[in-house]
């Protein structure tokens, strides 16, 4: 048998839901895995990204880890997916873009009732969010797109088989969905 | 026994008057469009519906059909084309399917699905539009806008009524409303108007009836628009009054 092919996956600004719908693949996760091995992922908490044949990211680029993340991915992976709306466009991170940064922090945690006392976080261990959310795109090369909020544990099925067996991932009617 | 036209090899006929578009339609043959209606004067701005006649690039929903013209439109190279304008349009404004009420009914996410658009690849623009949620029955929400004037059209050549209007040029032409505040509650809009029906994304929305179709059951979850659009377009009847495509779809 041929060597598998290892796969990276991890979610920047999103909310971990296209991972859940890439486990809704359900039993043919074990068929996935006769055919690729997981380097870093949530499915088992690798936290640094080695030489991998692809790389699946979720969620947009919120924030100055994000950027840091994206950057180890493309750097190792051959293959960089990404995957769900917010990856694609920002998504509902994004929907803060056409706002100021200053004064949606000091609407959360200043001026609205109940944060007399607030303060915006300020602790040097949060990463420095971004003047606005990015599509993964508009910071590196990206190969491939899978659509959906969250794609369907179909679609992302076709779509790696498509992509393992050497083909133009195509979705096609009923799969292919933006929202 | 009308004249025909050639178009992607198939023969189509027409009746004096019909552009290519029409023809097209009504004999079962599906060309990309958006800012086309079948109720509605040719717009011909959106260049979804774009064809190749004699090497030459060409709005299909203006061109007037002719006996013998050969027409190409589902090429590669056309639908490369296509996917563009749509990807553009989705960097232009502010289109976030997921929290769009009409997202299962919008004619520029099922032309996105058809031409299997995975992404814009553009950078996005983020554009900074206020809603005007003035009317107490109808919200505007113009981050969608795609400026395909079907509401503009509608309001003035059906509803008798210049709702709406087109103002600014280039990348800052946008959607406005025709009254002195500028706002859609200073208007004599009524939810009965055509200008309610015909927005192809999600600008013109009734309040109170948002996600009232369950997701499998909205227009384009069943149907990809390739197949919706020939079901709403005007057929071509033979001399015996029947429709020979009508039947074969059925």
């Amino acid at each position: 048998m041929s060597k598998k092919l290892r796969v990276a996956t991890t979610s920047l600004a999103g909310c971990f839901g296209c991972h859940m719908s890439f486990l809704d693949i359900d039993e043919r996760l074990l068929a996935l895995l006769d055919l690729v091995e997981f380097d870093r992922s949530p499915i088992n908490d690798i936290k640094h990204c080695g030489p991998c044949d692809i790389g699946i990211i979720e969620g947009g680029v919120c924030n100055a880890e994000n950027v840091h993340v994206l950057h180890e991915f493309r750097k190792n992976c051959k293959i960089l997916i990404a995957i769900g709306a917010c990856a694609i466009n920002g998504g509902l991170p994004a929907q803060r873009n056409h706002l100021d940064l200053g004064s949606c922090l000091t609407e959360v945690y200043l001026t609205e009732p109940g944060l007399a006392h607030g303060h915006i976080p300020n602790d040097p261990e949060l990463p420095l969010p971004l003047d606005k959310v990015h599509p993964l795109h508009e910071v590196v090369k990206i190969d491939y797109f899978i659509p959906g909020c969250p794609p369907s544990g179909d679609a992302i099925w076709k779509f790696l088989t498509d992509l393992i067996a050497g083909k133009t991932p195509e979705l096609g009617h009923g799969l292919i969905k933006y929202d | 026994m009308s004249e025909t036209f050639q178009l992607d090899g198939a023969a189509v006929p027409f009746e004096p008057g019909q552009t290519v578009m029409q023809a097209a339609l009504a004999a079962g043959h599906y060309i990309p469009h958006l800012c086309y209606h079948p109720e509605f004067k040719p717009h011909g701005s959106c260049k979804l519906c774009t064809v190749k006649l004699n090497g030459r690039t060409t709005a299909s929903c203006t061109l007037p059909a002719e006996a013998g013209l050969n027409i190409e439109s589902n090429i590669e190279e056309l639908n490369a084309l296509r996917r563009t304008l749509v990807q553009m349009l989705f960097a232009e404004g502010n289109h976030f399917c997921p929290s769009c009420e009409k997202s299962g009914n919008c004619v520029l996410q099922a032309l996105g699905y058809d031409l299997e658009v995975h992404a814009t690849g553009f950078r996005h623009l983020y554009p900074d539009r206020p809603l005007d949620a003035s009317h107490p029955d109808i919200l505007l929400d113009f981050n969608r806008c795609v400026l395909c004037e079907l509401c503009v059209r509608a309001s003035s050549e059906v509803d008798g009524k210049n709702v709406f209007a087109l103002s600014g040029r280039g990348i800052t032409k946008h959607l406005i409303v025709n009254s002195a505040s500028g706002l859609l509650k200073d208007t004599d809009i009524a939810l009965t108007d055509k200008a309610m029906e015909v927005c192809p994304v999600g600008v013109i929305l009734k309040k109170r009836v948002g996600f009232s179709q369950p997701i499998g059951a909205r227009r384009y979850d069943q149907r990809p628009i390739s197949a919706q659009a020939l079901d709403d377009a005007p057929r071509q009847v033979d001399a015996s009054g029947n429709c020979k495509t009508c039947e074969d779809a059925s």
